[in-house]
């Protein structure tokens, strides 16, 4: 039980870490993407506020993978270790 | 006169006391409810009460109060901005809210096309609901966007004015709109179609519930180094965590009020952006101009 138990912890929390891999793609694009708006800018000093608020909507957008996993490693640190006790103590009776 | 500008500031204190007393309310349901411990607490919103409903109980949680109070306190922020109007404005008030007015007219304007001017009270309101949820936390109070549950039941809201808006030149245009460019792409469509009302809500609610998390997160961290660091001072003294006086404020400037503004603009923008988008407007135009033809020709004929 105590094993059992224990794999279940030690599981939710290496699948937690593996999940935020995924802060790896936000990172690189929206990278690329500021820097693509930094070039603009420089180049067409006059479109500042059109590409900074274009560049703002990209990065939310290039952000949403990443909050996927970020939700993913949230629900398995604080909702799934509980919940899979239960389905083992269901499973031991 | 005198007795007038008394009501005046009567009806102004009314106001502000609905601005205020919301906010008071939540604070003192918090203190009241809210179970003593000790370290590290990540916990979702705390339920207050559940009354018994026939298939589920239906818990009251503080993320659900907490929006209502929000509700009633931006309710009162607009009553006491516009008392007392005027033609020419001469009030500070009177020029903050004009202000606010006329920058959600232009950002709709930019965004949307004359077209959709009808589009912004809508706007303006879920922009300030949304940046007002966020910067509850400010006070110390839950912050309603941290919560799913809320900012879902928002998305699901915009995404039903999404298909309103496409359906509006009739259900068979719509459904055919999932067949585009190919017959084969229908699932890919129906899914990123679906995608569109979680990615919104998980962004919203993914950036403002990370940022709480991170905030307990450092706090706690300091405290125990604080511990570590000065825990060799005598008495009281050991006990006070020195290194979390300040430390966590000016995280929480980002956290909390960068991050709460930056996605309330982007909320609003997204929903502006599909709602325009996903308006069939050359079918649209194509179907006023037909309309408006036969009526032009019988004029024409009844003038002959």
């Amino acid at each position: 039980m105590e094993l059992a138990l224990g794999i279940i912890l030690g599981c939710c929390a290496l699948g937690a870490g593996i999940a935020m891999i995924a802060g790896i793609g936000p990172g690189i694009g929206e990278g690329n993407a500021v820097a693509k708006a930094c070039e603009a800018i420089g180049r067409q000093p006059e479109a500042k506020g059109q590409v900074t608020s274009t560049m703002i909507m990209g990065c939310a957008i290039a952000e949403t993978t990443g909050l996927y996993a970020l939700v993913i490693a949230i629900l398995l640190i604080f909702v799934a270790p509980s919940s899979f006790a239960n389905v083992l103590k269901e499973a031991i009776k | 006169m005198n007795a007038q500008s008394r009501r005046f500031r009567a009806v102004d204190f009314l106001y502000l006391c609905i601005m205020i007393l919301p906010l008071i309310c939540a604070m003192a349901l918090k203190v009241c409810f809210s179970v003593s411990g000790e370290g590290v607490q990540i916990a979702g919103a705390q339920i207050y009460f559940t009354i018994p409903m026939p298939l589920m109980d239906m818990p009251f949680t503080e993320a659900q109060v907490n929006s209502w109070m929000v509700i009633i306190s931006v309710w009162g922020l607009c009553l006491f901005m516009t008392h007392g109007l005027k033609v020419k404005a001469d009030t500070r008030r009177q020029h903050l809210a004009e202000w606010c007015v006329t920058m959600c007219k232009k950002l709709v304007n930019e965004n949307m096309g004359e077209f959709f001017a009808g589009y912004t009270p809508f706007i303006g309101a879920i922009m300030a609901i949304s940046l007002f949820s966020s910067l509850m936390s400010l006070l110390g109070l839950f912050a309603p966007t941290s919560d799913l549950n809320v900012v879902a039941g928002w998305a699901i809201l915009v995404f039903a004015l999404i298909t309103a808006a496409k359906c509006r030149c009739g259900p068979l245009l719509y459904m055919k709109s999932f067949c585009e460019p190919i017959p084969v792409m229908l699932p890919m469509n129906i899914i990123s179609e679906l995608a569109t009302p979680i990615s919104m809500a998980f962004r919203h609610y993914g950036n403002v519930m990370s940022g709480a998390v991170i905030s307990v997160l450092i706090s706690s961290a300091l405290s125990s180094l604080s511990r570590m660091v000065l825990g060799w001072l005598p008495g009281v003294l050991g006990d006070i965590p020195f290194l979390r006086v300040g430390i966590p404020a000016v995280l929480s400037i980002y956290f909390d009020v960068f991050s709460g503004c930056l996605q309330a603009f982007i909320f609003a923008m997204l929903t502006m952006l599909y709602v325009s988008g996903g308006f069939p407007m050359e079918e649209y135009l194509r179907r006023k101009a037909a309309d408006k033809q036969p009526a032009k020709k019988q004029s024409v004929r009844l003038f002959e």
